[in-house]
């Protein structure tokens, strides 16, 4: 199958200031690409917490959109420090992120909830100290 | 319900609002004002920046505490028809700019995000 990449873009760690370039980006292209609206929905609000998820917790990663003619597929990867239980940071509410960063709105334990809710699949790889990769894709068709 | 000559009448009401209609029924202070021409659909209130991503549609007004940049970023991204600071919170700087290149209808408000919803929810402005 025929992927094409539609973005590829480097998310520094606490870079609170950009947070939102990457997906703000991303929903330009679907627009542009005559993607419909629900599919354009699910596909920023996952970007979005995937890149705030780099921005908070991780030292620096990347984000990676691929298209065919089926789905989207993002890949966000990050260089550590790793998600120590994942089952843990699945659960709504649950939470690592410093004070500073919940005054700000982030942190709520929301993010991987809404990329679990909005995905069609999801992938999560992590190891402690090293990296975590997200995986998730979107179908094309407005079909649940 | 009433039947008159067989037809069947129901109640209907529809309150179709602009964003300038909302911004003097408020008082609100414009901060930056990109479309006022634009439909308020609905609105939604909170200051949790993944709620409001997953839950703010299209066409909705935002109330929120938060002025920070990222604010201006959900919002454009889920296309809010405009974001009202509470309790004249700070607004950054940047939070301007963005909203002035992006084209987000910014206000701010002295009244709290309850006393703001609840005014918005009077106007008819509840999704209905």
């Amino acid at each position: 199958m025929n992927k094409n990449k539609i973005l590829e873009k480097e998310i520094e760690a606490r870079n609170f200031n950009r947070g939102g370039q990457v997906s703000s980006k991303l929903k330009t292209a679907l627009t542009r690409l005559g993607i419909i609206p629900e599919v354009i929905r699910k596909t920023a609000i996952i970007t979005y917490e995937l890149e705030m998820n780099i921005i908070i917790h991780s030292n620096g990663g990347r984000i990676v959109v691929k298209i065919d003619k089926d789905e989207i597929l993002i890949t966000a990867r990050d260089r550590g420090p790793g998600i120590r239980d994942v089952k843990k940071a699945l659960k709504p509410g649950y939470s690592t992120a410093e004070e500073k960063v919940r005054e700000m709105g982030f942190g709520a334990g929301m993010g991987l909830n809404n990329v679990r809710e909005y995905s069609d699949f999801l992938e999560i790889n992590t190891e402690v100290d090293s990296f975590t990769e997200v995986r998730t894709s979107i179908k094309l068709s407005s079909e649940e | 319900m009433e039947y008159i000559l067989g037809m069947n009448w129901t109640k209907q009401r529809v309150i179709i609002m602009k964003v300038k209609e909302i911004v003097s029924k408020l008082d609100l202070e414009v901060l930056e004002a990109e479309n006022l021409e634009q439909e308020v659909k609905n609105g939604y209130t909170g200051d949790m920046l993944s709620n409001v991503m997953a839950k703010l549609k299209e066409g909705e007004l935002w109330i929120t505490v938060q002025g920070h940049q990222n604010v201006a970023a959900v919002a454009l991204l889920t296309g809010a028809a405009g974001v009202i600071v509470a309790e004249n919170f700070d607004v950054d700087q940047k939070t301007r700019e963005h909203a002035r290149k992006e084209g987000l209808n910014l206000f701010s408000s002295s009244l709290s995000a309850f006393e703001l919803s609840g005014l918005l929810y009077k106007l008819g402005v509840n999704g209905e």
